[in-house]
This record gives C-alpha cells, sequence and structure tokens, in this order.
C-alpha cells in the first residue's frame, strides 16, 4: 500500500511515534494457535441448549400452542412460550431513540415473517432441544402477506405491523425521512437533460464465519453473566467477525430469561441456516434518481426517492434510513436536492444494520447514475465526478457546510493509479478551494 | 462469442460515527504499580483490530511504548459505558475518549516524576521509550517503572485518568431534513477492470485499484486489511450475495455457504491501492473510520465496468451471470449483426 | 445412549474416550478434549472452520464420526507450536496480518499445512485449491494466500540450512 504524501502535506503531524506506524496486532498470537476465546469455547456444568421454534409463515396469526409432546421428550425442560414473557417487547432501540417498539421477544398475537420467534425449548442436549422443538404443536391462521415496499405502501395492503399501524415507520408526522434543499423542480426544469432511473437490491447476509449466540450463566446474588457476541454490549469477548449483523443484541434477551427462570446456564446459538435466513440482512432497497443536467456536464437538480425494505420489525431500520437520507446526494454539490427515504415494513425477516449501513446500496446506485450522466454528454466520467464534487466551504443538501473534503484527489489519485487519463483542468483543481 | 473486458470507477465518501451522534464511548487509564497501562472500556473488537489501534492510542498520548499498554474490553462490570462497535465509530469515538483519558492519567504521571526529580512538571516529557526527563537535558531523567513506583508506595497517587467522547445528537429538522448526521467523512475512488464472457454472462474481476483518503492511517497494515477486506465483500456484494434471489419473491433463500455464494479465493482480482490523509480535525490523531466503507466503491465501479465491456446495465444487485446474459440478448435482439 | 470406545493420536498423544454412539471428531474434540481451537462455523461442512489434519489429509470435523478415527493420527492447531515455537505458517500469519476476526484462522492453517507437508514448492495455484474449503469474510483472502507462500518459502530455506 502507498501513501501519496503530496495530497495535504501540511496538515499532516510528522512527530507521531506509536501512530500512524504498523505494529502488529495485539491478538494475532491467539488467532494463530487457536487461544482466542469466543463466546462459545466455555463449557459449563449443567449447560442447557435452546431451541427455537419458529413461524413457518409469511404472516399468520396464532391459535393455538400445544407444548405437551415437546416437553415429553427426554431432556427437555421446559418451552418458553410469549406468556412466560414477563415484558413481551424488545426494548432495546430505545437507546437510539427508535420508538415506538415493535417488536416481541416471543410472538403472541401472530407472526409477521417466516422465522419468526414463536417457543423457546430449554434441554439437556442440542439434540433433545431439536427433538422438542419439533414436538411443539403451532395453530396458525395464515394471512394474506406483503412483500414489496411500493405495494405494502398502497392502500388496502395487509397491515404488517400494529405497533405502528401503518406499513412505514413515521418520522416527526412525516411518511419519509425528508430532506430539502433548493428548489428542486426549479432545477430539473432548467435542465438541459433529465433522466430518472431505478436502482435494485436483495438482502445481503452478513455471513459472519461464526454464527450469532450467547450463553447466560446465572452467578451467586441473582445476577447473571452474558457471554456473547454482540457488537454492542450495552445495548454483552471476541467475535468471529460482525459486519454489523451482531449489533440487534435477539438472543440475549431469551437466553437471560431462561436462565432466570431455570436457574441454569442456557446457550442460544444460531444455526448456520438461521444466521442465514433468520438473522436481519442488509436490507433491501429500491432507489428512484431523477436528475437535471447541465450539457456542460454540471448536475442542477437531483431528485431521490428511496425505499428500505425493514421487513417485519423496525430493528435498526428507520436509524439506517435517515443515514441514507443524509447521505443523498452522493458527495456531489447540487444547488437543488430532494430526497424521500421511506422505511417501510414488509412481511419478511427484519433487517438491520451492515457494513456501510445506509450507505453501500445508495452508493451503487447514484455511482452508476453518476457513469450514465457522464456517458450520456460524452464526458469522462472521472471529469464529471471531480466537476460536479463537493469542496470545503459548500452547502450540503442537509444544510451543512463541507469540512475536510478530498473527493477530488481520490479521484486524481485513483486515475494515476489505473493510468487513467484526466484532463488538465482536473489536475488543477482542489478540495481545498474553488478555482476562480 | 467471446471475453470482453471494460472499466469502469466510482467516488465515494463515508460518515464517521454514529448518525446524528449522541452515542458516547468511555475509557478509563491507569497504571499499574510497575508503569503498564491498562486501559478499561466495555467496547467490543469484532476482529477488526479496535484493540490494537486503542493501545497504539493510548501509548501515543502518554508517550510510552505501545507494548506497554494493554486494552480489557468487554464486560458491562468492569468497563465504562460505550454503545458498542458499529458506525465506523469505534476508532474515533473510543479514541478520543482514551486521549482523553490518557491526557489526565499523563499529567498526573508527570506530577510524580516532577517531585521525583526535584523538577516543574511543566518542563518533562515523555521520550516514548519509557522515560521521563527535562526537556532539552535527557540526563536528567526517571522511568515509568519507577515513576509508577514512587505514585504507589511513597506518594499515595493514582496514576490514571478518565475519558469520554461524546457528540451532540442533532436532530433532524422534519421539513427540511437540516441536521449533523457526521463531523468528518472519509473518502474513496475505485477503478474496477472485468473480464464479460458473452457466452455465459459469467463477469471477472481482473483488478480492483483504490484511493483512499482516511483522515490518518493509525496502523497502516490494518488500514490495508480493511481495504483489501471490504473490496472483497464489494466484490462479493457485486457480483454474488443475496438471501432472496428472487426478491421480493420470498422464494429459494440459501441456507449454507453451499447455496449462498461468495468468492473463493480463486476469483481474486489484483488488488492495488493509495492511501491520502487530511487528517480530521475531531479524529484522534486525525483518523477517521475507514472500516466500514471499504466494500461500496467497488460495486459500483464493477458495474460501470460492465457495461464499459457488453453494455449492458444492470441496475439491480447481485449483478447475476443471468442478468448479464438476458441484457447482452436484448442488446442483440435490438442491434441484430 | 450407546457409547462407544474410541482410540486415536491426537498432536501425538494417545487418547481413550467413551463417546456417544453417532458423535462427530468436533464434538468429541470440543466438548471432551477441551481443544476448542477447532471451531464449529456451520456443522454442515461448508465454511472449514472445524478442519483438521488426520492421517496426513484436511478433514472437516464436523462431518467426521469420533469413532471412525479409532487408529488415526490427528493434528489440531495446537499441535503445530512445539515447545512454545510457532510453526512458520503461524510466524507467517502474524507477520502477514492474514487474520482479522481470527475464527477461520485454525482451519485455513492446518488445512495450509497439510498442503506444505506434500507440497514444499507450491504454486499460488496449489494455495488456492488448498484453502478453497474454507471461508474467511473478513480478509479478502489475499494475505492469507501470501501468508502461506511466504511460509513455504521459509520451510524451504529452514531446510537447506539444516541441510
Amino acid at each position: 500500500m502507498e501513501y501519496r504524501k503530496d495530497y495535504f502535506t501540511d496538515a499532516r503531524r510528522e512527530d507521531l511515534t506509536e501512530v500512524g506506524v504498523t505494529r502488529r496486532r495485539s491478538d494475532v498470537l491467539g488467532h494463530v494457535t487457536g487461544k482466542t476465546q469466543y463466546y462459545a469455547d466455555r463449557n459449563f456444568a449443567g449447560l442447557l441448549h435452546l431451541k427455537m421454534v419458529r413461524s413457518p409463515h409469511h404472516h399468520a396469526r396464532i391459535k393455538s400452542i400445544d407444548t405437551s409432546k415437546a416437553l415429553k421428550v427426554p431432556g427437555v425442560l421446559r418451552v418458553l412460550t410469549a406468556k412466560d414473557v414477563p415484558q413481551n417487547i424488545y426494548t432495546i432501540l430505545c437507546l437510539i431513540q427508535v420508538e415506538p417498539n415493535d417488536e416481541p421477544v416471543l410472538a403472541f398475537d401472530k407472526v409477521r415473517y417466516r422465522g419468526e420467534q414463536v417457543a423457546a425449548v430449554l434441554a439437556d442436549s442440542e439434540v433433545a432441544a431439536r427433538a422438542g422443538a419439533g414436538r411443539v404443536k403451532v395453530v396458525y391462521e395464515e394471512l394474506p402477506a406483503v412483500f414489496d415496499v411500493e405495494e405494502a405502501l398502497k392502500p388496502g395492503a395487509p397491515l404488517v405491523n400494529e405497533y405502528h399501524g401503518r406499513n412505514y415507520f413515521t418520522y416527526e408526522g412525516h411518511h419519509c425521512r425528508r430532506v430539502r434543499f433548493g428548489n428542486v423542480d426549479e432545477g430539473l426544469a432548467a435542465a438541459d437533460h433529465v433522466i430518472e432511473e431505478m436502482y435494485q437490491s436483495s438482502p445481503i447476509e452478513h455471513a459472519p464465519t461464526e454464527t450469532t449466540g450467547c450463553i447466560v450463566v446465572p452467578d451467586q446474588n441473582d445476577r447473571y453473566t452474558c457471554y456473547s457476541n454482540t457488537q454492542a454490549l450495552y445495548f454483552t469477548l471476541a467475535v468471529g467477525g460482525g459486519f454489523g449483523g451482531k449489533v440487534d443484541v435477539i438472543t440475549e434477551p431469551i437466553a437471560f430469561l431462561s436462565a432466570m427462570l431455570t436457574k441454569r446456564p442456557v446457550k442460544y446459538e444460531y444455526t448456520r441456516e438461521e444466521e442465514m435466513q433468520v438473522s436481519s440482512p442488509r436490507a433491501a432497497e429500491r432507489i428512484y434518481i431523477k436528475d437535471g443536467l447541465s450539457r456542460d456536464g454540471r448536475i442542477l437538480a437531483r431528485k431521490v426517492r428511496l425505499y428500505v425494505d425493514a421487513g417485519a420489525y423496525s430493528r435498526h431500520s428507520p436509524y439506517g434510513t435517515t443515514k441514507a437520507a443524509a447521505h443523498m446526494p452522493g458527495p456531489y454539490t447540487i444547488p437543488h436536492v430532494s430526497v424521500d427515504c421511506h422505511c417501510v415494513y414488509t412481511n419478511r425477516t427484519p433487517s438491520s444494520a451492515m457494513r456501510g449501513f445506509g450507505v453501500t446500496i445508495g452508493d451503487f446506485a447514484l455511482e452508476v447514475q453518476m457513469d450514465k450522466l457522464a456517458r450520456l454528454i460524452g464526458m469522462d466520467p472521472m471529469e464529471f465526478r471531480i466537476l460536479n464534487a463537493y469542496r470545503d466551504g459548500d452547502m450540503k443538501a442537509h444544510h451543512k457546510q463541507v469540512e475536510g473534503a478530498a473527493l477530488i484527489e481520490c479521484v486524481k489519485a485513483a486515475s494515476d493509479l489505473a493510468h487513467w487519463p484526466l484532463a488538465e483542468r482536473c489536475k488543477a483543481m482542489s478540495s481545498e478551494k474553488r478555482e476562480a | 462469442m467471446a471475453k470482453k473486458r471494460g472499466r469502469g470507477m466510482a467516488a465515494v465518501n463515508y460518515p464517521t460515527g454514529m448518525n446524528l451522534g449522541g452515542d458516547p464511548s468511555q475509557a478509563l487509564v491507569h497504571a499499574t504499580t510497575t508503569g503498564s497501562f491498562i486501559v478499561t472500556l466495555s467496547s467490543v473488537d469484532l476482529g477488526q483490530g479496535l484493540k490494537t489501534v486503542m493501545a497504539q492510542i493510548c501509548a501515543e498520548t502518554l508517550g510510552v511504548p505501545t507494548e506497554n499498554v494493554i486494552i480489557d474490553t468487554a464486560d458491562t462490570d468492569t468497563g465504562p459505558h460505550c454503545m458498542g462497535t458499529f458506525a465506523s465509530r469505534g476508532t474515533h469515538r473510543i479514541g478520543n475518549a482514551i486521549i482523553m483519558a490518557a491526557k489526565e492519567a499523563k499529567s498526573v504521571m508527570l506530577e510524580v516524576a516532577a517531585e521525583e526529580l526535584e523538577v516543574d512538571s511543566g518542563d518533562l516529557q515523555t521520550d516514548g521509550a519509557g522515560n521521563i526527563h527535562v526537556k532539552g537535558s535527557p540526563q536528567k531523567s526517571i522511568s515509568v517503572f519507577n515513576t509508577a513506583l514512587a505514585a504507589h508506595f511513597k506518594h499515595g497517587k493514582t496514576i490514571s485518568g478518565r475519558g469520554i467522547f461524546l457528540q451532540p445528537r442533532s436532530y433532524p429538522e422534519p421539513e427540511t431534513g437540516k441536521m449533523t448526521p457526521a463531523t468528518c467523512y472519509a473518502h474513496a475512488c475505485t477503478v474496477a477492470e472485468v473480464e464479460v464472457d458473452t457466452e455465459t454472462g459469467e463477469v471477472r474481476v481482473l483488478s480492483l485499484k483504490s484511493a483512499y483518503e482516511v483522515g490518518r492511517a493509525l496502523n497502516p497494515r490494518m488500514v490495508e486489511q480493511q481495504i483489501i477486506g471490504g473490496a472483497w465483500m464489494g466484490l462479493s456484494h457485486a457480483l454474488y450475495e443475496t438471501t432472496e434471489p428472487y426478491y421480493p419473491d420470498r422464494s429459494h433463500g440459501p441456507v449454507d455457504f453451499n447455496q449462498y455464494l461468495m468468492p473463493g479465493p480463486g476469483d481474486l482480482p489484483e488488488f492495488e491501492n493509495v492511501v491520502i490523509e487530511r487528517p480530521a480535525a475531531d479524529g484522534p490523531y486525525g483518523a477517521k473510520g475507514v472500516g466500514e466503507m471499504t466494500a461500496n466503491s467497488p460495486i459500483p465501479a464493477i458495474a460501470n465496468a460492465i457495461f464499459d465491456a457488453v453494455g449492458v446495465r444492470v441496475d439491480s444487485l447481485p449483478i447475476t451471470p443471468e442478468k448479464v446474459l438476458r441484457g447482452i440478448q436484448a442488446l442483440n435482439a435490438r442491434a441484430p449483426y | 445412549m450407546t457409547k462407544v470406545a474410541v482410540q486415536f493420536t491426537l498432536n501425538d498423544e494417545e487418547q481413550n474416550e467413551f463417546v456417544d454412539s453417532g458423535s462427530t471428531l468436533l464434538a468429541v474434540l470440543r466438548g471432551k478434549l477441551g481443544l476448542y481451537s477447532t471451531k464449529a462455523g456451520c456443522h454442515q461442512g461448508s465454511c472449514g472452520a472445524c478442519t483438521v489434519i488426520i492421517d496426513g489429509e484436511p478433514r472437516l470435523s464436523c462431518l467426521t464420526l469420533a469413532q471412525r478415527c479409532t487408529g488415526r493420527m490427528i493434528t489440531t492447531i495446537e499441535g503445530l507450536t512445539r515447545d512454545g515455537a510457532l510453526h512458520p505458517l503461524q510466524q507467517a500469519f502474524m507477520e502477514g496480518f492474514a487474520a482479522q476476526c481470527g475464527f477461520c484462522t485454525p482451519g485455513m492453517i492446518l488445512a495450509a499445512k497439510s498442503l506444505l507437508d506434500r507440497n514444499q514448492s507450491p504454486s499460488r495455484d496449489d494455495v488456492i485449491d488448498a484453502i478453497s474449503g474454507n471461508i474467511c469474510r473478513c480478509t479478502g483472502y489475499e494475505p492469507i494466500i501470501a501468508a502461506v507462500l511466504a511460509a513455504a518459502e521459509q520451510m524451504r530455506a529452514e531446510m537447506k540450512k539444516s541441510a
């Protein structure tokens, strides 16, 4: 990896000795000798295994739950259902001010996605827990389900989540997170070219090599220790890859309750299949971008309509949707911007944070759109980025002045690296000031 | 039928820290009797190497070698509050909390050293190698080891410090979206080169060349780990990954690594990277968060390169061979030759 | 549950255990012998985190029945460190920044060791083949390939020196 110290040369401190230099990772000796301890690398006497009974339906009313056959399986100690959960609501998100709480720990009235937690089987062994889970009989009445974000917003669509009363998260009285800057209609009217495009992504799994899980152990004096691989303790060892997927703290509440009720250590570990299909993925997004472009390569207006598929419950999606809105219209200075970002509920696995939360899919849409715009007017795509790049002192669409910009320098350095010829006028441009 | 090559690029920025702020992290620093320093956190190292970088930041601030700093993480009973390791906030938020705590600890350490050397603490400096000496006269010196011993057993002082970093919460204006989502942004530009098989629609990424502006690379090899690992993940997102291949249809969801596709070690492009540093005013030694964003620019760069190669726009992820092939067929149907 | 006797050599030590009939080698290593270095990433043979070496070959311990291991020589990552000295592969992974979260690392190193035991001068493609059953979600594989090649070179140099 090379350094380009010819950019921002005066801004760098040269007197640092411990930072700015490569040091061996402090954890790597443990990794290469296999001594690093992950949450599951502990053995507790009397450990119980928790297996979850999950909804086979996308949307259904729970008519009855019969646990009697499961309890007869040798080794099964207890089966927890919603009535065993004293405060049956997932409240973690109040810390980041995402409210209302909209998700039960165990489903009670209905299930809102395939894979939702319905009953927790506690047994001496994994085998017994799995066998028990197979014998819990749940009677459902199937309900119509909705899977498409724009379908979900239409009148008459099945209501996914009663906590919200509608299929979208409400932002201070608005049906979406809005950003308004300049007058986008005027900007579009003044443009030489107007193009509107649609971009779509599908849900993506974090796929850490270590699946999500925890062990909760009762200590003396009514305290409990939770060994967890969560990324966010205060929302709980080493973690075998996170990428955002372990920020939800979703296995811990029911494992805690199980340990409290049984007074025994309880392990709740997602199988690989659960990790793939039940753990929160990166949300699917649908993004419409409508741009007004001048003949000489300036973007005059950008109108963005973005839908985040939150799935059945909020998790971190309302937060991520606001982050997506703040990120628009990308690292460019555009005089007229309008952004509507919708956080939409559908009958699928709740999505949540993943590496680049709120930004990764937006960047895909923005940067493919930029390529289309550049080609439309026959301009080199690097030159087009540099021409429209934000610079220090510019105003962003969310009404915040740009500081510390460095997009132009990155494009220039990438052009050198890839031997991509760059127009002379671009080489003279800088993020720190605008040329006269 | 042929293999066609193309090149595409993309440029991005990425905010450091929890969107809109309001996400405190704390750090406690104390010296042992023998002059090692323990940093107590409730932060989680996901594998990105948080602990290593935090030790470097603490060592830099104290003026001691990194080996003399131990990072103790992840226990809510013994560590002070941390919001968590996400949103590219670890280096920035926790790093700033450690600087604050280490500065307080350092001032006590220098006071004790000053008493031992019978000088003014303002005249003292650390040498980064485990000693404290009078500025300009390195021979008038005491080791950190002896200073810590003296603090404990002679002066009855605790060489310790408390730190917290909080970016105050910003509340977006509902009508206009006026807000402060983040205080600093990292930047990147990626050039992708691909080869598309026009018979199968398969895409092979030949190279990913990126320039990253990261504020300050606190541990350069670890920054490189993030850039290469992220570029691989970006390639994977672009061409392979999804839990719902027929979205919004819920069927055919993969349940294991045989069905959930990711590029293997045989599918790697050539990676080449450069780093630019424009220190962030509020970053710890100027650093910004760089771990998350590294998957972002490769995705559109690859999509644009595919268009450059075969003239097909696939505007939905992942860009599967089926989509590419259908695009090529549609082009051929429109312009038969 | 029926118990069966198994007897194998684990990192040069004789092991005699009564295990549940049908239990996997992975379950025995972790649950009975306390060797937690062997990781469970999928329990279905698709991630490679549980790789161990059996009679010189890399094997998935989550798909290997413990009772089929009688009479065999098994190596886990603990078997690589002799008298505190790291194996060149372990050294190369450390110096080459070839690990991040570390969860795939023991299996990855064992898959590579099995290659280097057979082939002292592997090509890049040989290394890729050898680690293709092991999933890493952090590193992008490039530093791992480089570390295995560096270790091979180091081992050849050591052999030349001792020859």
